[in-house]
């Protein structure tokens, strides 16, 4: 399991690359990149400021790996959140999963996306041409949770 | 009882504080005890921690709910719903 918070950008290929290295039982990897994106509710993003919570950030992340692993039998994982100032067109996070086949692959990638959004402690300001604001949450990230068949108690998994 | 308490993104603008270090009275014993008695400090304060889905609490790093007890030395956080990813 590899977790990183950093303000520098990733490479999703050497990443990729060492999620596989020394490992011929993976079959499959799939990987999810977030990126940040020009228009957001209705205005031009010229930059994006990202906060987190240190410590809780990679603790948070680091329960959801355990449980998409348990869950999945998954051979590795990789999770990397940026921080700092962004620009549109920067990646902002990268979850990449290996497994022995694709389906559990796609899967644990999703459910740790789902989680992170949800759970793991990250706010995202934007700075358009009217100001800066704090992205507000989704009511449909919470909402996506409910494919995954937990109770509402479990749904964050640091409790 | 001695404890420190975060606050983060909007909230953390909003108090114009990220870190405080406190003393808290004896009866506060909960984080939901810890919020009323913030709350208290003034307008900015009750108008910023009011109670609600817009407020998010931790305790040792972990999210928790209100009833959630406080200890020595404990390291609690408030802070909006999360927006990453």
């Amino acid at each position: 399991m590899t977790i990183r918070v950093m303000e520098e950008d990733f490479d999703v290929s050497s990443e990729i690359a060492r999620l596989r290295d020394f490992r011929p039982d993976v079959g499959a990897v799939v990987a999810f990149v977030g990126t940040v994106r020009e228009m957001n509710d209705g205005a031009t993003v010229s930059a994006m400021t990202l906060e987190h919570y240190p410590g809780m950030t990679e603790q948070t992340i680091q329960v959801i790996v355990q449980q998409a692993t348990a869950r999945w039998s998954l051979l590795g994982t990789t999770v990397i959140h940026r921080v700092g100032t962004l620009q549109p067109q920067d990646q902002i996070v990268l979850v990449a999963v290996a497994t022995t086949n694709r389906s559990a692959a796609f899967a644990a990638c999703e459910f740790i996306m789902d989680y992170l959004k949800t759970s793991a402690p990250f706010w995202k300001k934007e700075h358009t041409s009217a100001g800066a604001r704090w992205v507000e949450a989704h009511a449909k990230d919470e909402a996506a949770l409910g494919k995954w068949q937990v109770s509402r108690t479990q749904s964050h998994p640091t409790l | 009882m001695n404890i420190d308490v975060r606050f983060f993104a909007g909230l953390r603008e909003a108090l114009n504080v990220s870190h405080l270090s406190l003393s808290v009275p004896e009866n506060i014993k909960t984080i939901g005890a810890l919020r009323e008695h913030l709350c208290q400090r003034g307008d900015v304060w009750a108008h910023t921690l009011a109670d609600g889905p817009l407020l998010r609490m931790a305790l040792n790093q972990q999210m928790v709910g209100p009833e959630s007890m406080l200890s020595a030395g404990c390291e609690v956080a408030f802070f909006p719903p999360v927006t990453g990813g």
